[in-house]
């Protein structure tokens, strides 16, 4: 189910309000009341916990600001740090920017594919799914950093396969850009949630189009790109945007992978753990807020981008259409 | 029929194959938990300890400074208990307030809920910490659990879908029966949305369990810690190389998210393909 459809059910299903109204007709102000009181934790929290949070970041922004003293204003320069005079911030957008366009489209690639083939009448399919999905169910907890710190070192089991493969064993830990691979294959090994969406998509097209295609005779790859694609593009939509949201705020792995200092050589210096590191072992919040709103900014227009161009590949079915 | 079988080989053979590797290194961290620690890398290859040990989990629960794994798991649980205790409550009554009740804003308040589904983070680290430290709950749970009382975005939305698919004739009828908005949601709607509440209490165990950025942010005395800042202290003592040690309490702390989803895979699968929870 997409964000925008239940948007769109949400306000029709306020333009048909309930025909008939039972004899206790309730007064419109009543209705509001009630209706407020419904969702005003939703409200508060999000005042409380959102809103003067991300106003207060504006702020803080343009201070100088390191918890203890009062913030004390100094106008752009933190912007102007940030963009002219920090290469390491820009070395750690480079190191993100790798790691969210390369570890995505791999991980939703392999997703599509896995579910593709679990998409059979099998009866083993319900254990094959809950196998392939448990590395995502458990790929962002502290014990598997540590696992996946350990199995890509020296003498860890990956060294080991590439070593009976006749593969030159690679220092994992000693090289920046190896560093960051590790962190990448950690993101596609949790294919498992949007296989899991995948897969309900893929069981929502009718086996009839596939019939179809078959008797006109398409071949396999003519069925894939003519009709798989197009009838789950949707489905990829939703899972290209809240991947590459979630991955540009992926913080746990490299946190504990370089032992939170982002090393070898900055190599897995993602955008979360320089924003970490500048606020809270530096203590200069102000830059750490800068950072986050450049942040916010730029996955807000990422997003605004992709849903633009989705006009051009998403194939929403017509209202007749099931 | 023989030629079926074949093709039914090949495919079990391929795809259970593929899981068997993908679950391999969860494997190796379990065997190599029970390996003598000097041995685990030295044997790496096999996946079989020899000998097998207990004396891992024993050093491992020893804890880090005086206290003992036991105390992180109890404060990890509290945490997670009252975390869902907020989420279940505060959640169940927005969605109905969004699904059922009609009032002037909604849609406007609906989509705001919507677009902080999608809002990164990081945004609000900050100055979320500067809040919570001027309230004073620097070093206790309070920063972690209260906004859950607040309502979480993703679950509401999950149980909007769900309260959707219940007929409005069952809330019609109860209004002819003197029942006023409240005793509806309480009577009618709640028991009938069990299911998604199951799905919601295990996501919220499982996003509180595994958290790391919040504890490391506001926790700061070691009675207090979670096994997520547990583990990271036992990386950051891995000079002494008692990787024996980290890797039982790894698997200790797995435990209990392996057992809630084996028990509750049905209701884990269907919450993330109707909704697009992330797991």
């Amino acid at each position: 189910m997409s964000v925008q459809k239940a948007e769109k059910e949400i306000q029709q299903n306020s333009m048909s309000a309930p025909v008939m109204r039972p004899k206790n007709k309730k007064s419109k102000l009543k209705k509001n009341l009630e209706g407020y009181a419904f969702i005003s934790p939703f409200i508060i929290g999000f005042l409380a916990f959102t809103i003067i949070p991300i106003l207060t970041s504006l702020y803080l922004s343009f201070t100088n600001y390191n918890l203890f003293s009062a913030p004390h204003w100094i106008g752009f320069a933190n912007y102007k740090k940030l963009f002219t005079d920090d290469p390491r911030y820009w070395h750690s957008v480079r190191v993100t920017l790798i790691y969210v366009f390369a570890g995505v489209p791999l991980r939703l690639a392999f997703a599509l594919l896995i579910a593709m083939l679990l998409n059979t009448a099998s009866r083993a399919v319900g254990l094959y799914r809950s196998l392939f999905y448990l590395p995502s169910l458990i790929g962002g907890s502290v014990s598997v950093a540590i696992m996946w710190r350990n199995i890509f070192g020296d003498q860890g089991i990956i060294n080991l396969l590439l070593k009976f493969l006749g593969i030159p064993v690679v220092h994992w830990f000693g090289n920046p850009s190896a560093a960051l691979w590790m962190l990448i294959f950690l993101s596609i090994w949790q294919f498992g949630s949007s296989m899991l969406i995948f897969l309900a998509g893929l069981k929502g097209i009718s086996k009839s189009y596939y019939e179809a295609a078959s008797m006109d005779g398409a071949n396999g790859w003519q069925r894939f790109n003519k009709i798989t694609l197009p009838m789950l593009s949707p489905i990829i939509l939703f899972n290209l945007v809240m991947q590459t949201i979630s991955a540009f705020m992926t913080f746990v792995p490299a946190f504990i992978i370089s032992k939170g200092t982002g090393g070898p050589l900055d190599g897995t210096l993602l955008y979360s753990l320089y924003l970490f590191l500048q606020g809270f072992s530096f203590f200069n919040m102000g830059y750490a807020s800068a950072m986050a709103w450049i942040m916010l900014i730029f996955v807000g227009i990422l997003t605004g981008f992709i849903f633009l161009t989705s006009k051009l590949w998403v194939h929403y079915e017509s209202e007749g259409g099931r | 029929m023989r030629a079926k079988s074949v093709k039914w080989w090949i495919y079990h053979i391929l795809v259970g194959g593929f899981a068997v590797l993908m679950l391999y290194p969860v494997i190796w961290l379990l065997m190599s938990s029970f390996k003598p620690s000097n041995t685990i890398f030295t044997t790496a290859q096999s996946l079989i300890p020899h000998p097998w040990v207990w004396t891992n989990f024993l050093d491992g629960w020893k804890g880090i400074g005086g206290n003992s794994f036991g105390l992180f798991i109890k404060n990890t649980a509290v945490l997670v208990i009252l975390t869902m205790i907020g989420q279940i409550i505060s959640c169940s009554v927005i969605a109905f307030g969004f699904a059922r009740l009609e009032f002037k804003g909604k849609a406007f308040w609906f989509a705001v809920m919507l677009v902080t589904l999608m809002l990164p983070n990081e945004v609000v680290m900050v100055p979320q910490y500067i809040l919570f430290s001027k309230f004073g709950w620097l070093n206790s749970i309070k920063p972690l659990v209260v906004p859950g009382y607040f309502g979480q975005p993703f679950f509401i939305f999950l149980l909007v879908q769900f309260i959707r698919t219940i007929p409005r004739e069952l809330d019609e009828a109860a209004t002819i029966d003197g029942c006023n908005t409240f005793s509806i949601f309480s009577r009618i709607i709640v028991p009938l949305i069990k299911p998604a509440l199951a799905t919601i209490a295990i996501f919220s165990f499982y996003w509180s369990w595994d958290n790391l950025l919040g504890p490391v942010l506001y926790l700061n005395s070691p009675t207090k810690y979670t096994v997520s800042m547990a583990l990271n202290m036992f990386l950051s003592n891995e000079s002494v190389s008692n990787w024996g040690a980290m890797f039982a309490m790894s698997v200790v702390t797995l435990i209990p998210v392996l057992v809630v989803f084996f028990i509750f895979q049905r209701s884990v699968v269907e919450g993330i393909s109707t909704s697009g929870l992330k797991g």
